[in-house]
């Protein structure tokens, strides 16, 4: 059975199209042809642009003719709806930016176009990247495409989903405390989250402005280096980029990992680790092993306090982050008119969702006078002490490997009422957020269900090269990434 | 009881900016409405700051020039609280780390007898909120609108010790620090416009006592008379009020300039948790020291440098160079002339007496009519005996209002000065013989009527005469 378009990688239809043995358009067709079929049980995107899609196809076609296409050129990619496109809707996943078009750009937009690649639309999400599971979100959840009675993770749910299930070729997604990696892990597909500043975030709505990364979710790992190559980078328009020159990604990939240390941090592999999950996870680090690599065992002690600090930095972060959306200048205004306050209280009430709320009264809270020191200063105290825990580390290792989430992803509903539970679902992940690291989730298996597992490898500060390369290692000596679900979806297409 | 005043000060001084402090919108003002806005100053989402660093460099001079000591790292911090005119839902400021701290102001109190250093407990960097309009086109209406223009336009806030004992001390360092900002080119001083506002702590003590009284914040005065009148008032109250054996409550209360009056505005119950935290979105701050070398290099004179070279250089009495050295425009003014005529004293003369008369409170002096070169040509002239000082009076109000050269005025209204010995001699002459009755009585020892004489001379020579020749001959004459 032949490949069809849709179910191609970056790197496999830049050829076809460089060969001209497919057009731009050709591409987009087939992959809307395949949204139509499956996003009814997937529901991966808030929104479809498929007039702007085929009018980038048209730009991207003449571009390739002009022979000034570039690895993009002509991709239909599939971008988080927290990331703006100019005239194009961005909801972030909720009812107050329901209708809220952005006059401009985020800056990897303006990347991305200006090699013209191809937007099939906006990606549904956690509300404000708010949550684990996608069920936050205000237009109902992302579904995991392996078993739609699951979640396919968050809050980057919808780009993940999309790319596994063939609904695009590439997507970008955002990772604040594992949202790319998470998803990509439960939908067995590649995520991952660059250096903190190597990506700039203008554009990029906030959720934790210390923690927010915008980073690629792809087929396989090739694909996310040709996405990073293009998206990185220093912008005069966020201070918190780095000016630091960009590698040719992409030259880092080689199927062997010798010379490289892997640390395995005894705190990742403890109680409450699936089973399953913990045996993939060793096994795909015994195949690096194979590759060339040498295995350490490795502490990061301070690993336990990673959820606490996290859950006190990010909503406090958040509650300042969202007090933009008082209903005065753009986005839900309710409609009581009374007076000042109780506008911004009924517009604040009826336009965020229970998850956004509590964590809004959680950071609230922990900046409170009185409470400060207790809890925001405190947590910024101990995330330097996880900082430092890795640079530890580093000095043994070149990459430390994780299971990416303690297990496979989980029901619909099963945890929306806990949670705790729920956040307790990112304790692998992060650490590197807080750290600023560099990491990726590559699939390393599918437990009894059929479900998939993934493998997260975690870099020092902006060795995305070591990152990239081992899981490209790995995933070229395993066949994981083959597989996909709808078998007989897309024998039907 | 006798009670002691304290106050401190916090002055909001809008920087001197070609665009605002975090996007490249125009600071200029009154423009059309939200005509001066974009994304990141609107505050919309997924947008972020870039710091301007020209809004640094204004801090670190007004740092320099007030004995602060610098935070090399310094860092920006949101202070968060809602109100419409505040997009983002937080103000971008300094708090625990402000670029500077612990500095001080000098200033002249007792009728500049003694000096007194007021101390400066921080300078911070922050930005401006927008402004509510509760009427569109003169007309009142039922909803606000919100103006973002001002939004993010850069603000540097100076607090000060509570040092200062009475509202004139308050008044003179407000004077002179404006005065310093205005000489380093970081602020224009307007207060009017609103560019240098003044928030006022003041409290009452029992004399003699170290314990500080409840404190009560002062806000919305518009001018220097305005400080030093709402103070005055609220002494008064808080005095008024301890004597009674009340106790003052800790509020913020507002300045009522029709009704010369405060009234409370929100008491400490109501004040905002402004759950302050260092801003993600900006890298903190490091000042090189080869940056801060750079900056003291374009440091101009400052006015106290100013008075003492003045006196040094010019001869002038120290009280000459204060007034002059006050305004760095009249400073230059006063130089200018130096430049293009010899007697300093009689330049500082008229600069403190009709210049700064006509100039009137904005002391705008570079777009006075008579100029340098008008006002130097002027003493010239004196000098040489072609007018008299008194002459010179009407002179210079010509050039005021004409701009003319002093010369053509003189030319045009005949106001040479009349030394001719024979003209003079010829008039008191006449003088002489029509008044036999008031000669007849100088000379029996009335000589108190001198001046009567010089009078109808300068009033038949239409003030022309030169008051030197005709004192000689009216006293030869009348001598006999
Ligand atoms: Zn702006």
């Amino acid at each position: 059975m032949t490949k069809q378009l849709y179910q191609m990688t970056i790197h496999e239809l830049n050829k076809l199209l460089e060969d001209k043995k497919v057009s731009s358009g050709e591409i987009v067709e087939s992959v809307f042809k395949r949204i139509e079929s499956v996003e009814e049980k997937v529901h991966a995107y808030i929104t479809l642009t498929y007039d702007l899609a085929m009018q980038h196809a048209r730009d991207a076609d003449g571009r390739i003719l002009r022979k000034e296409a570039g690895f993009l050129t002509g991709i239909p990619l599939a971008i988080k709806d927290i990331i703006c496109i100019s005239g194009v809707k961005t909801t972030c996943g909720s009812k107050m930016l329901e209708n809220f078009i952005p006059p401009y750009d985020a800056t990897v937009i303006k990347k991305i176009k200006s090699q013209s690649a191809v937007f099939a639309g906006k990606t549904n999400m956690d509300e404000f990247a708010m949550g684990s599971s996608n069920e936050t979100s205000f237009f109902g959840p992302a579904r995991n495409p392996w078993d739609t009675e699951r979640i396919p993770g968050g809050s980057s749910g919808g780009s993940a989903a999309a790319v596994a299930a063939d609904e695009c070729i590439a997507s970008l997604g955002s990772d604040t405390g594992g949202s790319i990696r998470q998803p990509a892990s439960h939908c067995g597909v590649v995520g991952l989250k660059p250096t903190y500043g190597r990506v700039s975030r203008f554009g990029l709505i906030a959720f934790a402005s210390s923690l927010d990364q915008i980073g690629p979710v792809t087929k396989d790992v090739e694909d996310a280096a040709i996405l990073l190559n293009c998206i990185s980078g220093f912008d005069p328009m966020d201070s918190t980029s780095v000016n630091r020159e960009v590698p040719d990604y992409t030259k880092a990939l080689v199927k062997n990992a010798k010379g490289l240390t892997l640390g395995i941090p005894k705190e990742y592999f403890v109680e409450g680790l699936d089973p399953e999950v913990e045996k993939a996870v060793r096994d795909g680090i015994r195949e690096i092993e194979k590759q060339g690599a040498k295995i350490k065992e490795i502490s990061l002690p301070h690993t336990q306090y990673a959820v606490a600090v996290y859950y006190l930095i990010a909503p406090a972060e958040a509650c300042s982050n969202l007090a933009r959306y008082d209903g005065v200048k753009y986005g839900y205004r309710s409609d009581c008119k009374s007076n000042l306050r109780e506008m911004y209280e009924i517009t604040r009430s009826e336009g965020f969702g229970p998850e956004v709320k509590r964590r809004i009264m959680l950071g609230t809270y922990a900046l409170s006078a009185g409470y400060y020191d207790a809890y925001y200063k405190k947590a910024s105290q101990v995330r330097t002490l996880i900082c430092r825990d890795f640079e530890n580390a580093f000095k043994e290792c070149d990459l430390v490997v994780t299971p990416t989430a303690p297990a496979p992803a989980y029901r619909v509903g099963e945890k929306i009422s806990d949670p705790l539970s729920m956040y307790l679902d990112d304790i692998f992940t992060v650490p590197a957020n807080l750290a600023g690291l560099p990491c990726i989730s590559v699939p390393c298996g599918f437990n009894d269900k059929g479900l998939p597992m993934g493998l997260q490898g975690i870099g020092n500060l902006f060795e995305e090269e070591k990152v990239l390369r081992c899981a490209y290692c790995f995933e070229q000596n395993t066949d994981w990434h083959l597989r996909r679900p709808f078998k007989d979806a897309v024998s039907a297409c | 009881m006798e009670f002691e005043t304290i106050i401190g000060l916090e002055v909001h001084a809008q920087m001197l900016t070609e665009t605002k402090i975090f996007c490249g919108c125009s600071t200029e003002f009154g423009q059309k409405p939200n005509s001066l806005s974009c994304p990141v100053c609107l505050g919309m989402p997924g947008v972020l700051p870039v710091l301007n660093r020209k809004v640094v460099e204004h801090a670190l001079k007004t740092a320099i020039a007030t004995n602060c000591s610098i935070n090399k790292y310094n860092r920006f911090a949101r202070k968060n609280y809602f109100y419409p005119d505040l997009p983002k839902g937080y103000q971008i400021s300094q708090f625990e780390l402000p670029i500077a701290v612990d500095g001080f102001v000098d200033i002249e109190v007792k009728n500049k007898k003694i000096l007194k250093r007021i101390g400066i407990t921080r300078i911070h960097m922050e930005e401006d909120a927008g402004k509510l309009l509760h009427q569109l086109d003169g007309i009142s209406s039922e909803s606000s609108y919100v103006d973002y223009n001002r939004t993010g336009v850069p603000l540097m806030e100076i607090v000060s010790e509570p040092d200062m004992r009475s509202p004139e001390e308050a008044g003179e360092y407000l004077r002179i620090l404006r005065s310093v900002l205005q000489y380093l080119d970081v602020c224009d001083g307007n207060m009017e416009q609103g560019s240098f506002r003044c928030d006022a702590n003041v409290s009452l003590r029992p004399k003699g006592r170290e314990e500080l009284g409840t404190k009560v914040e002062l806000k919305n005065m518009n001018s220097f008379r305005h400080v030093e009148k709402a103070l005055e008032y609220e002494i008064q109250r808080q005095q008024d009020m301890l004597e009674e054996g009340e106790t003052i409550v800790q509020e913020t209360r507002l300045w009522d300039e029709s009704g010369g009056v405060t009234f409370s505005m929100r008491s400490k119950e109501e004040a905002h948790d402004y759950r302050y935290f260092p801003d993600p979105d900006l890298v903190p701050i490091v000042i090189e020291d080869s940056w801060l070398q750079e900056i003291k290099g374009q440091l101009p004179e400052l006015p106290k440098e100013k008075v003492e070279r003045f006196i040094k250089q010019y001869g002038i009495p120290e009280y000459d160079a204060g007034i002059l050295s006050s305004n760095r425009q009249i400073a230059d003014y006063f130089e200018q002339c130096t430049g293009i005529y010899h007697k300093p004293k009689s330049i500082s003369n008229w600069i403190m007496g009709d210049i700064l008369r006509n100039l009137g409170d904005t002391r705008e002096i570079d777009n006075f009519p008579v100029t340098p070169k008008h006002l130097a040509g002027m003493l010239e002239l004196i000098d040489k005996g072609t007018i008299s000082g008194k002459i010179a009076k009407t002179v210079f109000e010509e050039m005021f209002t004409s701009g003319k050269m002093p010369e053509e005025i003189i030319r045009k209204k005949g106001l040479v000065q009349m030394s001719d010995q024979n003209e003079i001699e010829k008039v008191i002459g006449e003088i002489i013989d029509r008044n036999a009755e008031a000669v007849e009585e100088y000379r029996q020892g009335k000589e108190k009527i001198f001046g009567f004489f010089v009078g109808l001379v300068m009033k038949a020579t239409q003030g022309r005469a030169n008051p030197k020749i005709v004192n000689e001959i009216l006293r030869r004459k009348l001598a006999g």
